[in-house]
């Protein structure tokens, strides 16, 4: 299976298209800049590391091992792809990754791609990095830091992008954060395990056979705002969720009462009041209306199409 | 299970088949963006929006099996909307044991969901179905995608189904050496955590190899002349007719999109 086993994409529908955009517009900051960063450290030798890595990656979605019963672990790999290639060019393959998984595979929604990238694109890389150097940081070079290092940056980076992910959930209105906190992080701390336990072991087989891999420029080089940048959200986020997951009623008036969400609605009724009349009569003729007009509409396409399609026929 | 049946693209030779990718791209993401924007209750225009992708699916000549197959994948997801049903609104609609009760806002706020979702997975997959990934990244690289990025993914897709086979490879070899569970039923060999590290190595070994390939293709390309610059064939210029397509397909999706708001927002 090509589908990711981890259950953190997205699918379309379930965020309000404000949180929608605004993801977008974090997550394509966060890779314009990443372009920039990978362009400038890297030459054109690294296109084709970084879009077979990509692969790899994927296809090492596929390997499994059985936990109990019919369930099994498996990987994302973003705390892997930033240990072995640094965050950057991690990002980048991490968005080639949850990009196609999006696109070609539907997993995961193209509305909701911007979160999806934000939550194990930039969370997972700048969280797995943020882990992966502290721990490095504390044990030095003990033969066990890498396989240490990796597993809590695994760990840490599913667990951190799923709270992040229930909080777009809860922020749309889609699930309480009462609810999606508790079950979301509970599910992903457990599958995180999964997670920590094969980017451990990928790192001290990589370790073992090609050490000099670990030791290059682009996995040493520790990038101090990244470094920083994953604490703060892992900090944020940590706290963030038990907070919204003990005031649900506050996000609620957050994404529903008096906050953003009529902000972006309000000015449309202002535009054409009258349509919005009392009444049930009103209501009802609205809807057939509505309905006659939409009828109307498709049959015009339908039959534009057919009469096209008749004529593209007849041409052959 | 071979990789290649994982691309969802179907050959075809339909009239979806012939459009210009550009207008189908457009199309999809206008589909997309209208159907996020209805409001919850606007039934009458989802129908409408599901006849369109309907027409679309028939047009494109897919099979029914494919299209359902392939459009169960957000069905786990379902499970983050399902507190809905017992949470929001003040309605109730049916007591159920354990204290718990149906509301009929959150009833509507969750079909909805569920039927936004789907409608979405429609569009995307009658667009991957029908395009081929190559053809979605000239239509994105020909609307802004940075080269470095359109360069990577190009690859990417290039290689995901022989990295893919790999993985195949991989896991046939471990099963072959330590015992498929189908053959030993019932509790899987050894810990847990050695299982995790043998997979684990697994994803290390698969890295390497990647990491190999990707020296010998760039070597390769490199005796080609590649100098970062990925070379296509040009684009034929997008003719009159797939514009109107293009933007008729869009006025439709915003007057549908305004017929919800105004009636339902």
């Amino acid at each position: 299976m090509l589908f990711s086993p981890v259950p953190m994409h997205i699918p379309d529908g379930f965020l309000s298209v404000l949180v929608s955009v605004i993801l977008w517009i974090l997550s394509v900051a966060g890779i314009g800049y990443a372009l920039k960063r990978v362009g400038t450290d890297l030459g054109e030798r690294q296109v084709p590391l970084m879009g077979i890595l990509a692969a790899a990656i994927f296809a090492g979605q596929m390997l499994n091992f059985s936990v109990t019963g019919g369930t099994s672990g498996h990987l994302m790999g973003a705390a892997l792809a930033t240990i072995v290639l640094g965050p950057w060019a991690a990002l980048l393959v991490m968005v080639c990754v949850v990009g196609i998984q999006a696109v070609v595979f539907q997993d995961g929604g193209l509305l909701a791609l911007g979160a999806n990238i934000f939550n194990m694109g930039i969370v997972g890389v700048a969280v797995g990095h943020f882990a992966y150097r502290t721990v490095c940081r504390f044990t030095g070079d003990k033969p066990w830091a890498i396989p240490l290092g990796g597993f809590i940056a695994g760990w840490l980076s599913i667990f951190i992008a799923s709270l992040a992910c229930a909080l777009q959930l809860a922020l749309s209105g889609t699930s309480p954060a009462n609810i999606a906190v508790p079950a979301m992080g509970g599910i992903h701390a457990l599958i995180g395990i999964g997670e920590g336990l094969i980017t451990a072991g990928a790192l001290a087989f990589i370790a073992a056979a090609r050490g000099d891999l670990l030791q290059t420029k682009a996995a040493m080089g520790s990038s101090k705002p990244v470094w920083a940048g994953g604490g703060i959200l892992a900090v944020l986020l940590a706290i963030a969720s038990p907070l919204a997951s003990a005031h649900p009623d506050g996000l609620e008036w957050v994404a529903e009462g008096r906050g953003f969400l009529d902000l972006a609605q309000d000015p449309l009724y202002e535009i054409i009041p009258d349509y919005v009349l009392p009444g049930i009569a009103n209501e009802a003729l609205a809807t057939i209306l509505a309905g006659i007009v939409g009828v109307i509409l498709v049959l015009a396409a339908a039959l534009a199409v057919a009469y096209s399609r008749r004529r593209m026929t007849e041409a052959r | 299970m071979n990789p290649s049946t994982l691309d969802p693209y179907r050959p075809g030779n339909s009239l979806l088949h012939r459009l210009d990718a550009q207008v189908k791209v457009g199309l999809t993401l206008g589909f997309i963006v209208a159907t996020a924007l209805l409001p919850p209750g606007a039934w009458p225009i989802l129908i409408l929006l599901f006849a369109m992708a309907l027409s679309a699916i028939i047009l494109a000549e897919l099979r029914a099996g494919f299209v359902l197959a392939r459009t169960m994948l957000a069905l786990p997801f379902m499970l983050a909307a399902l507190p809905l049903l017992f949470t929001v609104g003040s309605t109730p609609l049916v007591s159920l044991p354990w204290g718990w009760t149906l509301m009929k806002e959150g009833l509507v706020r969750a079909i909805n969901v569920a039927a936004k979702a789907w409608l979405s997975l429609l569009a995307a997959l009658t667009l991957t179905a029908t395009t081929p990934f190559s053809e979605i990244l000239v239509v994105l690289r020909a609307w802004g995608m940075p080269r470095l990025l359109a360069s990577i993914l190009g690859m990417t897709w290039r290689y995901l189904f022989v990295l893919a086979g790999e993985a195949q490879r991989l896991l046939r070899a471990r099963a072959a050496r330590s015992g498929h569970p189908a053959h030993t039923p019932g509790r899987p060999g050894g810990t847990l955590a050695w299982r995790a590290q043998v997979t684990g190595g697994m994803a290390g070994n698969l890295f390497l190899r990647a990491t190999d390939r990707a020296e010998r293709i760039y070597g390769a390309m490199a005796a080609r002349g590649y100098d970062g610059e990925p070379r296509t064939f040009p684009q034929p210029p997008s003719t009159v007719n797939s514009r109107l397509l293009l933007f008729g397909g869009w006025a439709l999706l915003a007057l549908l999109t305004l017929a919800g708001l105004l009636f339902w927002g």
